[in-house]
């Protein structure tokens, strides 16, 4: 039986504009394996960051159900929350979202701060990760410092700060040259494939298609398809045929 | 599907931590928290002007002497006028708005930031409590910085008005004399200053720091200033 990690059982979720109401999500079952790097898909305003943000427990549907680890996440304190997101999940965004303040090395010191981690512990965790995402020798910029790619590059590394058996990305390349933008998606594979780390990235990127196990594909707010990679190599022949 | 390890609490981090980021945040956008420690410095230096100058005159009224330029319709009040009070409000009017105001925009500018650091795993009280202390230290020296400002500009338009006399009376202290109104004295003053700049501060930060802490992180993130 698969191990499933990520469950949705009909997850809806609207925002109020003023007087009108906007349905993101309209009712979104999925099911995610463990150790699977899934790629939610779709056109802006298709509702795939809505529903990142309902997995990474960033924000709570209006109805429906989300389970991690087979726990119901509305069910959760929010001090359960607050571990959820520490510990179990990293997350990567498309603007980064690094603290501007914070060195690269302070950026990936902060959610082990917030595990309680030891000073000492931290510091050389920090530098590993660092080393390891290729920024060894730029530990101590501030962001505003480095470039695009970089600056990804320590989200990444404060992304796997503690460990998490769930990698979240929206987006992580959007705002990156096709290069970098390769780089960054073979090393969020490469965590993927050596640590078994789940990976779920919202995205319109097509070179994402290549690495993803599976593609969920949403529009208006439904999973419209689900693709295996089988599929997914064979369209992808095809897109980029189509684009020559 | 199968229940993995369950979902632990967070831990509460040990305030030593809080207190360390709370400088370290201050440190590091130093500009920025100058701006917004002279905009407390600025209004508590306006309000304990007004009010020093205020004891002053009574102090000198008191002891018998006059101003050397006041007008005779002021000097032949003793006491608080209804334009002092008025002045004083005016200036209390004038140090609220303008520390809140300065807050406000210094917490509202870092939804962002309070919205990043939930998604690291900050409980909303850690979030609550950095704000509390960065704006306390903040509304602290600003104040104190305001209110010596306030006092020294108060005790050279004395000396404008009342020559080297004013030192013989100055209204160091509190005093309450018996046919006259009673006075704070100088001290008093410069502590109620600094305590309501503190105040000021804490409220104007931790009122939006709050509402942001308790916004699911997605919602912060989005909040564009």
């Amino acid at each position: 039986m698969a191990d499933i990690v990520v469950k949705t059982e009909d997850v809806v979720k609207e925002y109020r504009m003023g007087s009108n109401i906007l349905r993101a999500l309209d009712g979104i079952n999925i099911e995610i394996n463990r150790g699977e790097y899934i790629s939610l898909m779709g056109p802006s305003g298709s509702g795939k960051s809505t529903l990142f943000n309902m997995i990474g427990a960033l924000d709570r549907p209006t109805e429906g159900r989300v389970y991690i680890d087979g726990q119901n996440m509305s069910q959760l304190s929010q001090k359960q929350i607050a571990a959820f997101r520490c510990h179990r999940v990293g997350y990567i965004f498309q603007s980064y979202n690094l603290l501007h303040v914070r060195s690269a090395h302070g950026n990936v010191t902060l959610p082990m701060i917030f595990a309680g981690i030891s000073e000492k512990q931290r510091n050389e965790k920090a530098e590993k990760l660092l080393d390891m995402v290729g920024l060894g020798d730029r530990m101590y910029h501030l962001p505003d410092e480095l470039s695009g790619g970089q600056r990804q590059r320590v989200a990444i590394a404060r992304a796997l700060a503690n460990d998490p058996s769930i990698i979240l990305a929206d987006e992580p390349t959007a705002n990156l040259d096709t290069i970098t933008g390769r780089e960054i998606i073979d090393l969020i594979k490469r965590l993927n494939l050596e640590q078994g780390v789940t990976v779920i990235s919202a995205t319109h990127d097509l070179k994402m298609l290549d690495v993803s196990d599976r593609i969920v594909d949403i529009r208006d707010g439904l999973v419209e398809r689900i693709r295996n990679r089988d599929e997914i190599e064979i369209e992808v022949g095809e897109v980029g045929g189509e684009g020559e | 599907m199968q229940q993995r390890t369950p979902i632990e609490e967070q831990i509460d981090l040990p305030f030593v931590e809080s207190l360390r980021i709370s400088f370290q945040s201050l440190k590091i956008r130093f500009g920025r928290s100058i701006i917004t420690t002279a905009g407390i410095t600025l209004g508590i230096a306006f309000l304990v002007s007004v009010w020093t100058n205020n004891e002053i005159g009574i102090a000198l009224q008191e002891s018998g002497r006059q101003s050397t330029i006041n007008t005779f319709e002021e000097t032949a009040e003793a006491g608080i006028s209804t334009k002092d009070i008025w002045l004083i409000i005016m200036s209390l009017i004038v140090c609220v708005v303008g520390i809140a105001n300065s807050m406000l925009m210094a917490v509202t500018e870092r939804f962002r930031e309070i919205g990043t650091m939930k998604c690291l795993g900050a409980l909303d009280g850690f979030v609550v409590r950095l704000f509390l202390l960065e704006s306390g230290f903040q509304g602290f020296s600003g104040a104190l910085i305001g209110a010596l400002i306030g006092t020294l500009g108060a005790v050279l338009l004395g000396l404008k008005d009342y020559g080297l006399d004013l030192f013989f009376y100055f209204p160091l202290l509190p005093a309450s004399p018996e046919d006259g109104p009673m006075q704070l004295g100088v001290i008093v003053i410069i502590l109620l200053g600094c305590i309501l700049g503190m105040i000021l501060a804490v409220i104007g930060s931790s009122f939006p720091a709050w509402r942001a802490a308790k916004l699911p992180p997605a919602e912060a993130m989005r909040t564009e200033v």
